[in-house]
Order: structure tokens, then C-alpha cells, then sequence
């Protein structure tokens, strides 16, 4: 890679497999299991994320030495909560579709846990280049388990995926339903995000046991 | 760095300054959008209007209003007639749907005000419609919509929105699935008024019985189904008064 040194490129490697947000560093569970129980909406929060998180990190470390310590919690969630209304607001001016489909997510990005851990863990002791990066990766890291999540709830709970009824009519009973099969309605609840996310860290850490912590 | 940034004295006016900055670029921000984006909401009222009424642009399973470009002579051509109802009298107004439902159902808890309620009248296919904005509590936020009937007082559509309601739970109240299950449904027993309830368990999830006063709810947005079968009570009652005098 030209543009992006070694260093750089674990930045957003990192948060993909063994430094994932969600399932190594346990942040952003909140909005996994609440917005997960279909596709598109865990596509469109990880975008939204995305957009925010690599903003704010830039922001954040291009104010990284007059923060004052004291307060700087509170100019990280001032930094997230401006950004994400001018976004909402320039949206509602020019892609009004778009935003009201994003409308929901606001309240939820402001308070993702993963924003506010990467500006504190990162952003308040890296430059501006290698927290954008830091940003991405995590972003992205935060919309492969959400995707991940999202598939198989949507799939298992209401047998579609983005929409399109991939197991056949579950009320006409055409595909698989004419054999008797049901979609599990208790996927689209919570509790089963969790279990889900609890097997995908199952996976993840029997694939590499370097992740498991010594007791 | 020279600067003491830990000192009392920085920290207040880092404050101070980040309040000013942040504070002086939301309402730049905000004044210099809010035309465009009250255009969009005085556009997408026409587009909910019409869509309830059947004039979209739907294929099989999307929710397609009728173009930006099209909704302004549309809802001219379609919508004949729009009044404001107070009390027993009602007057023609062009621009009642501009009418903020919201803020006339805040006025009205005041016993002394009389309520405002706009009701748009669509014709199409030689067919009348009754369009009656509703607007209630869903989980989280507001939800709202636009209910057509007919002079039989049938609902022959809906489109119903929200502020943020779950994704992928309540949210699915703006989709096909959940919407046109209401067209069919009567909300009158007689001359005893019901409504449409939400109602989880149906006995009917094709909605084949249209005569039930009720619709099959959405797994996991119990809530936000009550809150719509409840806004939908409320509202459509403001209506009566002037719904009989049209069966006369």
C-alpha cells in the first residue's frame, strides 16, 4: 500500500477481526441490539456511524492539546451532538428521503459508546491522519457485527433479508413454509441480538485463542 | 505547550468559547436551511395526503409518493376541496392542510378554544375521499398519519409515519404490509363508532375479515400499535359530527 503505511493499515485492519469494538471491546451493545432486527437498518446505522466517528476522531485530535482534561468529556459529546445535527439538518434540507430514514439513528449515534471511547482511547493522543483511520476502522469493525447480527435476525425472524422474502410467504405458506417451517418471532426481540452477538464472540475467540483472557 | 490548560481559569473560558462556537454554528446552520426544509415538509404533507387517498406511484411491495415535481399540480387536481371545521361550522380552506394538527390539539386543552380540524376532500375515479389527519403516541416519539374514507365512512387508505419509533419493530407501521391492511376496514358498528384496533393474537393475519374493527399487529412493536390504534380513535371521533351531517 502507497498511501497508507503498515501502521496505518492495522489501524483499520485491527477493529475488523481482533480489536473489534463490539466484540473485544464490548462498546456499542446498546445500539447492536436495539436497531439490529433488520439489514438494512444495521447497513444504514453502520454508515452513519462511519461518517461520524471518523469526523469527530479528526476533530477531536485537531483539538487534542487545548482540551482542557477536566471537561473533555463533555467537548467530545458536544463535538458528536453538533456533528450529527448539521448532518441531520443539511439531509432534511437536501436528501429529505434519506433523512428521514436516518432520523432514528440520531439519538442513537450521539450516545454510541464506541464514539466517545475512540475520541477518548485515540483521538486525544494520535494526529488527525491516523484517527481518521482509527475512526473508519472501528466504524467499520461496529458495521460487520451489526450486518452480521442484522442478517440473521431478519433471516430467522421474519424470512427476509433487506425486505425481499427470501423463505417464501410465511401466510400463503409457498418455499420452505410449505414444509412446515416457522420464523422464530422471538429473534426479532433483544434478548436473541445478544445471544447472537454472544455466539459470534464464541466464534471469534475458539478461531483465535490468543484472544481468550488468562485467569 | 506554555498555555496551562488545566488552570480554572482556561477550562471556563474553553468553555465559554466552545459554547459560542458550537452554539453560533447550529443556528447558522438551522437559519439558513429552514426554507428548504420547510418546503420539503410542505411537499411531503402533499405527498402523505395523496398517498392515502391512492395517488402514488407504488409498485408490488414499495412506498412510492408521487414525484416532487408532480405532487404540487396533483394535489390540485386531486384534492377538490379543503375545510377547516369548527365546531359545527366548517369553511373552505386552500391551504388547511398547512394546518398544524399538533399545535391545535395543544390549544384545545383549553375548554374556552375551539379546535381547528382540516379535512381534506380527494376526488379520483368519480370516487370521493375524506382525508382526516390523525396524530398521536407511538414508544418513543410522535406518529402520525392520513386516513382517507370514503362516504360510507370505510377506510379506503392510510399512510402513517413516525419520529422514531424502532427500527425494524415499530418503524414497520410505514410499510406496505402494515398499511394497506387498513383499507377495507370499517370504523363504524352502525352508527356506534369503533375504530381499528391493533390487535396481536388476530385470529386473521391475512386480514381477510374486514368488518372486525381491527388489523393483525407487528411482532415486537406492541406499543407502538396501541399508541396507532389509540391516535386513530381519537382523532377520527373529532370527525363525527361533521360525518353525519354528510350522511344526511
Amino acid at each position: 500500500m502507497g498511501l497508507l503505511s503498515k501502521k496505518d493499515t492495522k489501524l483499520i485492519t485491527d477493529p475488523l477481526s481482533d480489536n473489534n469494538p463490539i466484540t473485544i471491546q464490548v462498546l456499542g451493545i446498546c445500539s447492536a441490539l436495539a436497531i439490529t432486527a433488520d439489514l438494512k437498518a444495521s447497513i444504514v446505522m453502520g454508515i452513519a456511524v462511519l461518517f461520524v466517528l471518523s469526523a469527530g476522531n479528526v476533530v477531536i485530535s485537531l483539538m487534542r492539546n487545548i482540551i482542557p482534561s477536566k471537561i473533555r468529556i463533555i467537548v467530545q459529546l458536544i463535538v458528536v451532538a453538533a456533528l450529527v445535527i448539521i448532518v441531520d439538518q443539511v439531509l432534511k434540507a437536501y436528501a429529505y428521503e434519506l433523512s428521514k430514514t436516518l432520523s432514528v439513528f440520531v439519538g442513537l449515534i450521539i450516545t454510541n459508546c464506541i464514539i466517545m471511547g475512540r475520541f477518548e482511547a485515540f483521538a486525544l493522543a494520535n494526529g488527525p491522519w491516523r484517527s481518521f483511520l482509527d475512526g473508519i476502522g472501528n466504524a467499520l469493525g461496529y458495521a460487520v457485527i451489526l450486518i452480521i447480527v442484522g442478517f440473521f435476525r431478519e433471516l430467522l425472524g421474519s424470512g427476509s433479508l433487506l425486505g425481499f422474502k427470501v423463505l417464501g410467504d410465511p401466510i400463503e405458506k409457498t418455499g420452505v413454509y410449505a414444509f412446515g417451517y416457522e420464523n422464530n418471532g422471538f429473534m426479532l426481540l433483544a434478548p436473541m441480538a445478544l445471544i447472537t452477538l454472544g455466539i459470534i464472540i464464541w466464534v471469534q475467540r475458539s478461531r483465535n485463542t490468543s484472544l481468550i483472557e488468562d485467569n | 505547550m506554555a498555555r496551562n490548560t488545566e488552570s480554572n481559569g482556561y477550562t471556563v473560558a474553553f468553555a465559554t468559547a466552545m459554547v459560542l462556537i458550537v452554539g453560533a454554528l447550529l443556528a447558522f446552520v438551522a437559519s439558513s436551511l429552514k426554507e428548504k426544509i420547510a418546503e420539503n415538509k410542505r411537499i411531503e404533507k402533499q405527498q402523505n395526503i395523496l398517498y392515502a387517498m391512492g395517488v402514488n406511484n407504488n409498485d408490488e411491495t414499495s412506498v412510492e409518493f408521487v414525484s416532487k415535481a408532480n405532487v404540487e399540480s396533483d394535489f390540485s387536481k386531486y384534492i377538490v376541496k379543503q375545510l377547516v371545521i369548527t365546531g359545527a361550522d366548517f369553511v373552505e380552506d386552500s391551504n388547511a392542510y398547512l394546518i398544524d394538527i399538533k399545535v391545535e390539539a395543544e390549544k384545545a386543552k383549553n375548554p374556552s378554544y375551539k379546535r381547528r380540524l382540516p379535512l381534506f376532500i380527494g376526488e379520483k375515479d368519480n370516487k370521493e375521499f375524506y382525508i382526516v389527519p390523525v396524530r398521536g403516541k407511538g414508544l418513543w416519539d410522535a406518529i402520525w398519519g392520513y386516513v382517507a374514507l370514503d362516504n360510507q365512512l370505510v377506510i379506503q387508505g392510510v399512510y402513517f409515519d413516525h419520529a422514531g419509533e424502532t427500527p425494524g419493530l415499530g418503524s414497520n407501521i410505514k410499510e406496505r404490509f402494515f398499511m394497506d391492511d387498513f383499507a377495507g376496514e370499517h370504523i363504524m358498528d352502525g352508527d356506534e363508532f369503533k375504530g381499528v384496533d391493533v390487535a396481536k393474537g388476530n385470529a386473521d393475519p391475512k386480514n381477510l375479515r374486514k368488518d372486525d374493527f381491527a388489523v393483525d399487529a407487528i411482532a415486537g412493536a406492541t406499543i407502538t400499535g396501541n399508541g396507532l390504534a389509540a391516535m386513530l380513535k381519537k382523532d377520527l371521533q373529532l370527525y363525527l359530527p361533521y360525518f353525519k351531517t354528510l350522511k344526511q
